[in-house]
């Protein structure tokens, strides 16, 4: 085996049917979906079906909108600033929500602006490593808050936060609720008529479609300042010509990933606790977040006594390709916020290491990475001051 | 930012080959055991020094000939970050051979220099530079225990950036000498500030003692105390703010103009001084037998006007009141 991908909350493989879905829109249908002549207007049909799969993918009703963008930093940037041009600029609500373990699409943004003097409240996770909707009920002001914005499913620990109660508690207090469900698609339901958020953004990479490609939905009602203004493409709401080929792909990539949602509910979560079951053999292991509260395809262990940048780098060596928060693999030398924020196991910040499966994962895979984590963590830990005292 | 910043994830390209051969197959990593240490009829020295903000922790042994203070063999254990394993490694090399006196003298800054490829080429990313500077800290800790003395004693100044080994007195100096009035400044020319950046300001991956943004205002504020304080006839009279060009008109009065004034029954005082342009307009006011004197506004007047123009500075225009 060369090598074995666990890394698929970072990114996945293009399903192949998505890739032959979106070919002939490069050389053969290329157009301008805008123009009026027959180059533009022969995409149409192939646009309103692909806002036919997502819409249902995501069960969004049709009066509401989904924008269809870049990728889903760009439709948190949108949401986010859109609500601070609207509601704190020109309705004079002092405050936004969000939590201690956003994305840094969403938490930079954040800290952008509370430097323009935004009071931004982060709210803490509880000791399940989620937002517990008492929490934001508690902090929730509807007099100032302007927009609540968490993380629907955590892209770290795959923990998956109650987004419905958030949806009730935004919806009596009258704040708008915008939830980052990239890692939640694809995964687990997204229905957004059981879900009560007024926005909720998305990315085609991480269900098998392309880099480049994602969505922003805004349900019926709300009212969106453009992040880039310019053409009247998507309604006048997101200007820039749209890729044709990309929405194309996305769409159908939404439809096969809710199609594999039993697939993914089942084998995808066999095979993830085939791992974990081996990973929580070995001594000194700590497993982050329940089970049964978790993405079926996400592991976040912590290995006592190995720093997660050496076991990153040796996991490599052995060709299997995870993921670790630690500020030693960082490029600003700063622990991943959602492992400090996961105040569970003292070390993850620099012990926690993702792996992450996806419907493509062998069981081939499965046993070649049990084996590659084992060895490694005995070389590493065979080198560690640390493994078996208690110095750190 | 440039091309070269534009593509992400590059961290581990920038290692050097010596890092990646080191984290790969380390030579020195292993233990010494009381044993082997007095079968060599040695001293076994055990150090553990640990960064909290880092996670990291190393374990340095020491096999030391108590004849000769020579470091027959060194070991280490290392929590660590790849980077930290092949810094570690490397001290541990460095350390061999070395008597304890000399071995407390190797610093990150060696450390990082033996792992690189090529002299002109770092050895790993700036940020990276931190991971060894745990590593010259377990020395200093092996010696003290070898020794039996405190760390402090082989730390004879305050370092200010542990990466890069830039003392605060260096950083002052630097400040003064070259009159820096930015942090951006000081790390141009000392490099402190350059790798982790826990030194430039509170809040970052390290706490540390002491900030670059607080030895520039000290220093700064240092330097104005100075420059206000230096005795104006250090300085040329244009330099001088103009309570210290007062101070000097009314020295050279005293001094040089009322003696004269004395003798015969009068006197003068200044009312106001003026900076208009490039000179010093002085306003006097005569007392006693001058108030009425007929040359007041002719002999006496040129006097005055001379002795300050010649005592204290060319540009002094004087004005009766």
């Amino acid at each position: 085996m060369e090598r074995v991908y666990l890394d698929n909350n970072a990114t996945t493989i293009v399903d192949p049917a998505v890739k032959d879905a979106m070919d002939p829109f490069f050389t053969r249908m290329y157009g301008n979906p805008n123009s009026l002549h027959s180059f533009g207007t022969e995409l149409h049909p192939y646009m309103k079906i692909a806002l036919d799969r997502l819409y249902s993918g995501i069960n969004a009703g049709d009066e509401d909108d989904i924008i269809i963008n870049s990728c889903a930093s760009e439709g948190n940037n949108t949401v986010i600033k859109s609500v601070y041009f609207d509601s704190v600029l020109k309705s004079g609500k002092t405050q936004m929500i969000t939590s201690s373990i956003e994305h840094p699409a969403v938490s930079k943004t954040y800290r952008f602006l509370e430097e323009l003097g935004v009071e931004v409240l982060w709210l803490p996770v509880n000791k399940d490593g989620i937002i517990h909707p008492d929490t934001l009920r508690s902090a929730i002001d509807p007099d100032k808050t302007a927009l609540v914005s968490i993380i629907w499913a955590n892209n770290e620990t795959g923990l998956i936060n109650p987004v419905q109660e958030y949806g009730e508690i935004c919806r009596e207090n009258g704040v708008p609720l915008h939830l980052d469900g990239v890692q939640a698609i694809g995964k687990i339901p997204v229905d957004m008529k059981k879900v009560y958020a007024d926005f909720m953004t998305f990315s085609a990479h991480k269900f098998h479609g392309p880099k480049g490609a994602g969505g922003l939905y805004v349900r019926e009602g709300n009212h969106i300042t453009p992040l880039l203004h310019g053409g009247e493409q998507m309604a006048g709401l997101r200007a820039g010509t749209v890729n044709t080929a990309f929405m194309v792909g996305m769409g159908y990539a939404l439809e096969l990933a809710v199609q594999n949602l039993e697939f993914e509910a089942v084998e995808v979560r066999r095979l993830r606790d085939k791992l974990e079951d081996a990973i929580l053999e070995i001594e000194d292991v700590e497993i982050i977040g329940r089970r049964d509260i978790r993405t079926p395809n996400t592991i976040l262990a912590s290995f006592r006594g190995i720093e997660g940048e050496a076991f990153l780098w040796d996991l490599n060596q052995r060709g299997v390709a995870a993921s670790t928060g630690s500020a030693c693999a960082s490029e600003s030398l700063e622990s991943n916020p959602t492992f400090v924020a996961m105040d569970i196991a003292a070390e993850l910040a620099h012990t926690g290491m993702r792996f992450s499966l996806s419907r493509y994962t062998t069981e081939d895979e499965i046993d070649y990475a049990i084996d590659a984590v084992k060895k490694s963590v005995t070389r590493l830990r065979g080198i560690s001051s640390t493994s078996n005292n208690e110095y750190i | 930012m440039a091309k070269n910043d534009l593509i992400g994830g590059a961290l581990w390209e920038k290692y050097s080959d010596k890092v990646s051969k080191r984290m790969n197959n380390p030579k020195y990593m292993g233990e010494i055991s009381e044993e082997e240490a007095s079968a060599k009829g040695a001293k076994l020295v055990v150090a553990d020094f640990g960064a909290d903000s880092c996670g990291d922790a190393v374990r340095l042994y020491w096999m030391v000939d108590p004849a000769t203070d020579k470091i027959l063999d060194a070991k280490y254990k290392s929590f660590g970050c790849g980077t930290a394993i092949a810094s570690s490694d490397v001290t541990a090399e460095l350390c061999i051979g070395k008597t304890v006196d000399e071995a407390v003298k190797i610093t990150n800054l060696d450390v990082e220099f033996a792992l690189r490829d090529t002299p002109d080429t770092p050895a790993v990313p700036p940020q990276k530079m931190h991971c060894s500077v745990m590593a010259y800290d377990v020395i200093k800790k092996a010696a003290s225990i070898y020794k039996n003395v405190d760390m402090s004693v082989f730390e004879d100044e305050e370092i200010v950036c542990e990466c890069a080994r830039v003392s605060l007195s260096t950083i002052k100096e630097v400040i003064k000498l070259n009159d820096l009035k930015t942090v951006e400044e000081i790390t141009q020319y000392t490099k402190a500030g350059a790798f982790c950046k826990s030194c430039i300001k509170p809040g970052g991956h390290e706490e540390r003692k002491f900030y670059l943004e607080d030895i520039l205002r000290d220093t700064r504020a240092e330097m104005e105390r100075e420059r206000l304080n230096s005795g104006p006839d250090d300085k040329a009279f244009g330099e001088l703010t103009l309570i210290q060009k007062h101070k000097k008109v009314e020295q050279v009065i005293e001094e040089s103009i009322l003696p004269i004034l004395n003798a015969d029954g009068g006197s003068v005082e200044v009312v106001d001084m003026k900076e208009v342009d490039d000179y010093t307009d002085v306003y006097i006011r005569y007392k006693g037998a001058c108030a009425g004197c007929a040359s007041s506004r002719t002999g006496t007047y040129e006097v005055i006007s001379d002795t300050l123009r010649k005592k204290a500075d060319a540009s002094i225009r004087v004005h009766i009141l």
